[in-house]
């Protein structure tokens, strides 16, 4: 925890410390803003500010959470490093990526920021991306070795108690229901629809090319073994290099 | 605090100019002119297409027929019904079309929940499927929200940036594959909103009687905004024409609500492991709100992860006496009921959480024979009859021959 005193602390910080995770260098906050900056897309989604708040009327997240798209854009406008660290921390992962928020008239695209930021967030194994990430590794593992995001299985009697006792139906009768569905692709179980096997070592190739597996390795290297194997494995089978 | 300008100029360089991103006027004749210029190939509209506007004027054309279905991940595993009403419908009007194996999803909505990807992969991902329908001559259909609006971004990344096409193309070319984008990027809510005269026509049931609040998809209309379909008789052109001009070619009453503009709720992350959020958003925001300032029949909307989310997120909310109770439909499968389709064979309501069956009711949809038909479906099944259920089987095609010559035919008539 950082022991900086309550009184150094500008005033629009919303804690003075960062989540409860010990303080890092400037110079480290200056490299992570340095690749939010980098990204080709930051120009694009940042224009200035009119300090309206029509991006926080418009946001869900503020609703609920102690959260404000403005402030996001008005740090990455600043280049105000400190608190864009603490905003990768504390405040990004409560984002709904709804993009309500370019509304803008200044034309900004705050969720696009914190989009570029979270990526920054997993790429250098931020606290922050991990803790969010916890509970979600079967769902990175499921798209990225499948091809398909959520399946029918994922439906189990007790993943979503909260959603009534009809998603319990579908569980005990889920193999039964899909071979009722009338397109054939869709008969799966484990997946959305049935996916060619070649289709998916080509998805292998683009996650090994465009560097996301590598990216996997810094918020969960255990995940990241289980995918390499699988994919190397596959590839090896079809003669690919890897 | 005031921001200092020279911060901000530092962001870019000095002879960058100032764009909004929003201001890509005609994406498609972006594209065309990359094509000219041999960067890359456009996936051409080849058959009869529809005209319509766009949110600035811009005119998209919307083809009929020769579709090839980028099917989501979402609907097809949690609301199937979703997909196979899509299908349903462009049956029903005798327009072909090709159901893919080799699609992937989108991977947005892992983009958007987890950040564990980047522009190079999601671009990748997205040509490799838009190559994949080439391929084969189909023009391609999107019926995810999400996959929609992340395409449009990636497309217009894609038109921006030489060196993320430099990238995808090198990809592409160990898949094999060329770089290649349709000339326009096409929701299937657009497809039934261009074709809602045509499907009204085959209405066999009546639905005037049904109120109907709409919910615009966050990722349809909020994403590379000036791609959505509006209309000035609709809303007087401020606001999405899809979903509502459906309902109403259909003979539906659209009641409006003031919280319209917010999202369902769905969050991306929250849905999955952070559901609380998602749950008092989409009842507290969304349901409480249409069922307390217009107390529609049913709620429509147009994507995947806002049917999710507005159906499963109300039997929480009941338990703590909230003001819900509103069945959730996509625009889709409220067409196809109109059309005559099957409740259970085809929409696959079993599938939903909140009450629909007044609906049905109020559509005069006897929703005991059908679910009764539906249990015959599944003996056949389970008997070893079929293995799987087709087309014929949901249009109940053979139900009377099956009716001639089952040995429980006299217990039946009797």
């Amino acid at each position: 925890m950082t022991t900086v005193p309550r009184q150094e602390i500008d005033a629009h910080y919303k804690t003075w410390n960062v989540a409860g995770h010990a303080d890092v260098p400037h110079e480290v906050k200056v490299r992570l803003f340095e690749q939010v900056k980098g990204d080709f897309r930051f120009g694009d989604y940042l224009h200035g500010c009119y300090e309206c708040g029509i991006c926080v009327g418009a946001c869900p997240s503020a609703k609920f959470y102690d959260f404000s798209p403005r402030r996001i854009a008005q740090a990455a406008a600043r280049e105000d490093v400190d608190l864009v660290y603490q905003q990768m921390q504390e405040d990004i992962w409560e984002c709904s990526q709804c993009f309500s928020c370019v509304r803008c008239p200044r034309g900004n695209n705050p969720g696009g920021i914190i989009t570029i930021m979270r990526e920054v967030a997993v790429k250098n194994g931020l606290a922050s991306a991990k803790e969010a990430l916890v509970g979600y590794s079967r769902i990175i593992y499921k798209i990225m070795s499948t091809g398909t995001q959520v399946s029918p299985d994922m439906l189990g009697r007790d993943s979503f108690p909260d959603w009534g006792p009809e998603t319990a139906d579908v569980a005990d009768n889920l193999d039964l229901w899909r071979r009722a569905l009338p397109p054939e692709t869709m008969h799966t179980t484990s997946t959305g629809w049935s996916v060619a096997e070649s289709t998916l070592v080509e998805l292998y190739l683009i996650w090994m090319e465009t560097g996301v597996l590598d990216m996997i390795a810094e918020v969960d290297p255990g995940l990241h073994t289980i995918l390499l194997e699988l994919m190397e494995e596959r590839l090896e089978e079809e003669g690919i290099e890897p | 605090m005031t921001i200092p300008f020279e911060a901000l100029r530092r962001t870019r360089a000095a002879d960058e100019p100032v764009t909004d991103r929003r201001a890509l006027d005609d994406p498609r004749a972006e594209l065309l002119e990359l094509e000219r210029r041999g960067e890359l190939i456009v996936q051409k509209i080849d058959r009869e297409a529809v005209s319509v506007s766009t949110k600035y004027g811009r005119v998209k054309r919307i083809q009929k027929s020769h579709l090839w279905h980028h099917k989501s991940c979402g609907q097809c595993g949690h609301i199937p019904g979703y997909s196979t009403s899509i299908f349903w419908v462009m049956r029903k009007l005798g327009y072909d079309y090709h159901d893919p194996h080799d699609q992937t999803s989108c991977t947005a909505w892992n983009y958007y929940a987890s950040a564990t990807s980047n522009s190079a992969a999601q671009a990748a991902v997205a040509v490799r499927n838009f190559a994949a329908a080439y391929e084969t001559g189909y023009f391609p259909l999107i019926h995810c929200g999400t996959s929609y609006g992340h395409y449009k971004d990636v497309r217009e990344e894609l038109i921006r940036y030489p060196e993320l096409r430099a990238q995808v193309r090198a990809v592409m070319a160990r898949l094999g594959k060329p770089l290649v984008l349709p000339e326009e990027i096409v929701h299937y809510s657009e497809w039934l909103h261009a074709l809602r005269g045509e499907i009204a026509a085959q209405r066999v049931r009546d639905v005037s009687q049904i109120a109907v609040s709409v919910h615009p998809a966050c990722h349809y209309h909020k994403i590379v905004p000036g791609d959505a379909i509006y209309d000035p008789d609709i809303y007087g052109g401020q606001r999405t024409a899809v979903v509502t001009g459906l309902a109403e070619a259909l003979g539906a009453t659209v009641r409006d609500y003031s919280t319209w503009f917010d999202c369902c709720g769905f969050g991306f992350r929250h849905i999955l492991v952070q559901r609380d959020f998602s749950r008092s958003f989409a009842t507290l925001r969304k349901i409480e709100v249409m069922k307390e300032e217009a107390d529609p029949d049913v709620v429509l909307t147009h994507d995947t992860g806002c049917v999710t989310t507005l159906d499963k997120s109300q039997f929480a909310a009941r338990a703590h006496g909230r003001n819900v109770g509103l069945p959730v439909l996509s625009d889709a499968q409220f067409a196809a009921l109109a059309l005559g389709a099957h409740p259970y064979r085809v929409c696959q309501l079993h599938w939903h959480s909140a009450d629909y069956r007044p609906l049905l009711e109020k559509m005069g949809i006897d929703w005991e024979k059908a679910w009764a038909e539906f249990q015959s479906d599944l003996r056949r099944l389970e008997s070893g009859e079929k293995r799987y259920l087709d087309w014929d089987d949901a249009d109940g095609v053979n139900d009377s021959n099956r009716l001639e010559n089952s040995p429980d035919r006299d217990t039946q008539n009797s």
